[in-house]
């Protein structure tokens, strides 16, 4: 079928020829690490590796893996791959988790990034007859330059409005008839209650959205879905590897390719860094194959995930991951208990409240506190204290089913939760630990 | 005609309750009773005003959630064991009442009460048949 990739003899290529294609650049990228990143040339050192090791993928478990702390370690030039004029353009990370890092980008990796996102778009349904929104921020973050760079390499109209100004999104989205949206899903939901407030449902016309940069549940796809009338694509990437198009999602909406023929995806169990058969939850760890500014061997991303390799309806041969559950480092760990943030929001919109809502997570009298303030809603509300204290009673229920330890429910005034224009900030730990 | 209750959903904090009655102030709304039911962490405020629909419409202007219901207003004798009286009758008849309060001030002798009830058409004829005065809008000076 024409048009349904961007890329067919390599989005649909014989795995074989994918593992080897992986193989030979491993080894020529290895080598080139090793010559220009003295850095990681020393982790390499320590661990007794050399170049001469690396002979395909197999081999990949002898390379030492990077970590966050390696990248603040080195910041801000220590892990640049090629000589400081190769450097085109940097990203950075929202700072979210610690210092900043710093990315740097040559112009191949410009080029290598916008074929992935260019391939996201078209696996979105895209081509050159749309009209593509992107509304994730431009800047430092790489969301806007990265959907922005692929839109226009599969020749969509493309509108680089960036995050925010909500009243100006509507008017573009109105005026031009925007077919695809590109931004963090949580702006997606904002959008979406937006354009039902201004009475603008009608003159939509969005088919798709491709939606990414933190965790969003199956709920709130379906959520996404309904108040803006698309199709909504999961997208996963990180500033670290390249930013958006990692890994993307396609029609069957089950799990996002991973390009392959960039990066090189494992799975290890977080705690002893043991690598596990794939089918098995667990810690994502990249490999970038062809990044020069940027080059990142063994990548721990924090992403608890898991990988499939089953044959996908859409006919890409590329493995996919699933939604990440998590992360390694963001999980809550709550009287002892594992509390994962999409937990709860899947609980809250199964119980017909707003996807809006935030987790205070806090310590008193040495032992934890879990509240979830959560926004009031017409439907949810009554004259009848009893009865609103009733669906209280019956959220707390199913929190504690999903959780499997108490939490306080608040009930909050309608839109007195922070709208998030970009990530949303959805815990609040006032634990000293 | 009917008499209607607004409802409001307010959050327990400073200033709430203040930011509700200012609005209808503004906007020349008169309060003819007043009642709150409280947990821990919020409030329903219950109002008759002048003009329910008007008080509707500007607190929803302003993002709160609010509801309309209707109510029965009560008129009784504004002496002791008037509102006993009332309260037995309905004991009597095996009504539920949800909840009840006063409206403000009284007038010929008579104080009157607001109750909230499932079937309101049921509990007035009731009522009106063991000769206590239910009351209407224009009575209680509501639009």
């Amino acid at each position: 079928m024409s048009g349904k990739y961007f890329q067919p003899e390599i989005e649909c290529a014989d795995p074989a020829e994918i593992k080897k294609i992986q193989s030979e650049k491993l080894v020529k990228q290895v080598r080139h690490v090793w010559d220009n990143v003295p850095y990681y040339r020393a982790k390499m050192e320590a661990k007794g590796v050399t170049p001469d090791d690396i002979h395909g993928v197999e081999d990949l478990y002898k390379l030492p893996f990077l970590s966050k702390d390696d990248l603040r370690e080195s910041y801000p030039y220590g892990l640049m791959g090629c000589s400081r004029e190769e450097v085109v353009r940097i990203h950075s990370t929202s700072g979210t988790t610690g210092k900043r890092v710093i990315a740097y980008y040559t112009q191949e990796d410009l080029d290598i990034w916008s074929d992935c996102t260019a391939r996201a778009i078209v696996a979105a349904g895209g081509d050159k007859t749309d009209v593509v929104q992107v509304s994730y921020g431009y800047g430092l973050f790489t969301g806007g330059f990265g959907l922005n760079d692929g839109s226009n390499k599969v020749g969509c109209m493309t509108l680089p409005m960036s995050s925010g100004n909500t009243e100006r999104q509507l008017q573009f989205m109105v005026d031009l008839g925007s077919t695809i949206l590109c931004c963090t899903p949580s702006y997606a939901a904002y959008l979406g209650e937006s354009i039902k407030e201004a009475g603008l449902s009608d003159k939509i016309h969005l088919k798709a959205g491709i939606f990414g940069a933190e965790a969003w549940s199956e709920e709130m796809r379906r959520d996404i879905e309904k108040s803006l009338g698309l199709k909504a694509y999961d997208i996963y990437g990180l500033t670290e590897l390249t930013g958006p198009g990692v890994a993307y999602e396609c029609e069957a909406q089950h799990g996002m390719h991973i390009n392959e023929d960039h990066f090189i995806a494992e799975i290890i169990d977080p705690d002893t860094e043991e690598v596990l058969p794939e089918g098995t939850v667990g810690e994502l760890v990249f490999t970038s194959l062809d990044k020069k500014g940027f080059p990142m061997l063994r990548y721990r991303t924090h992403d608890i995930c898991v990988l499939n390799r089953e044959k996908c309806s859409c006919g890409r041969t590329f493995i996919k991951m699933a939604k990440p559950m998590g992360r390694s480092d963001d999980m809550l760990i709550i009287k002892g208990v594992n509390v994962f943030p999409s937990q709860i929001e899947a609980v809250l919109l199964e119980e017909g409240f707003p996807a809006n809502y935030q987790i205070i997570v806090d310590r008193v009298n040495n032992s934890d506190t879990l509240e979830v303030q959560v926004e009031m809603t017409p439907e949810l509300f009554s004259d009848n204290l009893g009865k609103i204290s009733d669906v209280e009673k019956q959220l707390i229920g199913s929190l504690k089913a999903m959780l499997g330890i108490y939490a306080k429910v608040r009930l909050v005034a309608p839109k007195s939760i922070t709208r998030s224009e970009g990530k949303a900030v959805r815990v609040i730990d006032k634990r000293k630990i | 005609m009917e008499i209607y209750q607004v409802s409001v959903f307010l959050e327990n904090q400073a200033g709430k309750l203040s930011e509700v009655t200012n609005l209808l102030a503004e906007n020349g709304i008169d309060l003819r009773a007043i009642n709150i039911a409280e947990s821990s962490d919020y409030g329903v405020l219950r109002v008759i005003t002048s003009d329910s629909n008007r008080a509707v419409e500007i607190l929803r202007e302003h993002g709160f959630i609010v509801n309309c219901t209707a109510v029965l207003g009560v008129s009784v004798p504004d002496r002791p064991g008037g509102l006993a009286h009332l309260l037995r009758q309905l004991a009597e008849e095996k009504f539920d009442v949800e909840y009840m309060y006063s409206v403000f001030g009284q007038a010929n002798g008579l104080a009157y009460m607001i109750l909230r009830v499932d079937n309101i058409d049921t509990v007035r004829a009731a009522l009106e048949k063991d000769g206590i005065h239910t009351a209407d809008c224009v009575e209680l000076g509501i639009k």
